[in-house]
């Protein structure tokens, strides 16, 4: 007989509030209803109240993990409203800062799913380890979360030679720790026995059902949008890392590779980063409409704005990776065990704030 | 900017977007704009780093009918819909009612430029006092 179960929205595993409504028959799940809601805050109309310029930082607050691609894709749609040409040095910048913020969610999600299949300890030394890139997010900007250094036109702040040499520091200090918890996180008996053939998500269904980031990648799909080469991935050359298990596993071992891919980027921008103004000036209001997207730690995300030739934009529409995900994720749920829920869940790393906005 | 690729109506809206599974495409979202006339209705295709938007013009009161049974995807974009504008979203394998984001004492149809506009008759309950109506 089967029964229904409130998963959420307080859980110990569960980082923000989510419920899951699961029916379950002799342990395993039959199906699964996401109960969502809790932390809206409307901040799309809220936009709609500001001008564009104040919602370069009202958008930055719509997550507290990947703040600083939130600000970095309105911009870049702002500025493709008004045809602004964003300087090499700030393309440059704006990469490293992409991918500072890109290391220390996927440190956050990797400590979380650790909690989640009860290795506490691995989950206080992955989250240790993200410590240094915060530090060097501090040191360059003076924010650990919330950046405040992209602006329409460009960014708001520079990176000296002290500052990247320091950040270069950090990094490294990065690298050595990964060394040392990458083959805990990856061949521990233990762990593999809660991740692999968990949460199976096909590539068909994957992509069928609109998945993004590294939950895509790790079905098999071969999609990031850095692929396309906004800010200056194009000149640093990329190469999506993808894995073909389908499993938490996978999605796991996505983020694994994604963390040295970041670091060697960060590397890259900063070893070639060109001498030039920092922002472009600009007069006028954003009129017209565009559909701008960047990727996120999580995935994808879509920026569509309207302006009307005024300060205020007629819309603003997020559309995060969390929400793409949501979809995939009750595909995976089905069939699984009742225990296997918590990492399956965070192995997508869901970002709730982000969902709901 | 961004670029329309295909008008839709009423009438092909769902023969329209269901052709686009086979051809490859991936669901990304939709958006929904009041113009102050009615509804723009955007559904945001991707098919190789190259984003598709279908269009859709909703009169008010109008009701949408749901593509969640071709993207299954789509069925928190469009529930979401129904929270936020008040449009009325036919055929969902899963219906929130308009409360999938809204808490029961939530103005209605927040997100229209008249609150609730978009709301047909058979949804509203209007609040003697507070409320958005």
């Amino acid at each position: 007989m089967s029964m229904l179960i409130p998963y959420g929205p307080q859980h110990p595993v569960l980082p923000e509030p989510l419920q899951l409504r699961l029916e379950i028959n002799d342990e395993k799940v039959i199906s699964a209803m996401p109960v969502i809601g809790y932390v809206h805050r409307g901040l799309e109309k809220l936009a709609e109240q500001k001008d564009f310029q104040q919602d370069t930082y009202l958008i930055e607050r719509v997550c507290g993990i990947c703040s600083f691609i939130h600000s970095l894709t309105y911009c870049m749609g702002i500025e493709e409203m008004m045809n602004i040409a964003v300087p090499p040095r700030a393309n440059y910048l704006r990469v490293v800062w992409s991918e500072l913020h890109r290391m220390h969610s996927h440190l956050l999600a990797l400590g979380l799913l650790a909690d989640a299949f009860g290795f506490e300890n691995l989950f206080m030394q992955l989250w240790q380890t993200r410590e240094h890139v915060m530090d060097a997010m501090e040191a360059t900007t003076g924010g650990r979360v919330m950046l405040g250094s992209c602006c329409i036109g460009g960014v708001r702040k520079d990176i000296d030679p002290a500052q990247a040499k320091f950040v270069l520091d950090q990094v490294a200090k990065v690298e050595k720790e990964l060394k040392e918890l990458v083959p805990v996180l990856l061949d521990d008996y233990g762990v593999k026995q809660r991740l692999v053939g968990v949460g199976v998500l096909d590539p068909q269904a994957a992509y069928s059902r609109g998945a993004v980031g590294p939950t895509l990648r790790a079905s098999g799909v071969r999609r990031d949008h850095r692929m396309t080469g906004y800010c200056a991935y194009g000149e640093l050359g990329f190469e999506p890392v993808v894995r073909k298990e389908c499993d938490c596993y996978a999605r796991t071992d996505v983020r694994v590779g994604e963390l040295h891919q970041s670091i060697d980027l960060v590397r890259r921008a900063l070893a070639k980063l060109p001498d030039s103004e920092l922002k472009t000036p600009f007069k006028g209001n954003p009129s017209g409409e565009v559909a701008v997207r960047a990727e996120q730690p999580r995935g994808e995300v879509l920026y569509y704005l309207r302006g009307n030739g005024t300060d205020k934009l007629d819309r603003l529409r997020v559309r995060t990776p969390t929400f793409a995900n949501i979809a995939p994720l009750l595909g995976m749920l089905v069939g699984c065990n009742l225990a296997d829920v918590a990492v399956i869940i965070l192995s997508t790393d869901p970002c709730i704030s982000c969902t709901e906005r | 900017m961004m670029e329309i690729q295909e008008e839709l109506t009423l009438e092909n809206q769902l023969e329209k977007i269901s052709s686009l599974l086979p051809r490859g495409y991936r669901f990304v979202t939709m958006t929904v704009v009041d113009d102050g006339e009615g509804f723009d209705i955007f559904y945001h295709f991707d098919l190789k780093y190259k984003l598709e938007t279908l269009r859709l013009k909703l009169p008010y009161g109008a009701s949408l009918p749901s593509i969640s049974k071709a993207w299954f995807a789509a069925l928190i974009a469009e529930n979401e819909i129904q929270d936020l504008f008040g449009i009325t979203v036919t055929g969902l394998d899963i219906d929130y009612r308009m409360h999938m984001l809204l808490a029961e004492d939530a103005p209605v149809a927040p997100f229209c430029r008249v609150p609730g506009v978009g709301v047909s008759a058979l949804k509203v309950e209007t609040k003697s006092e507070g409320g958005a109506l």
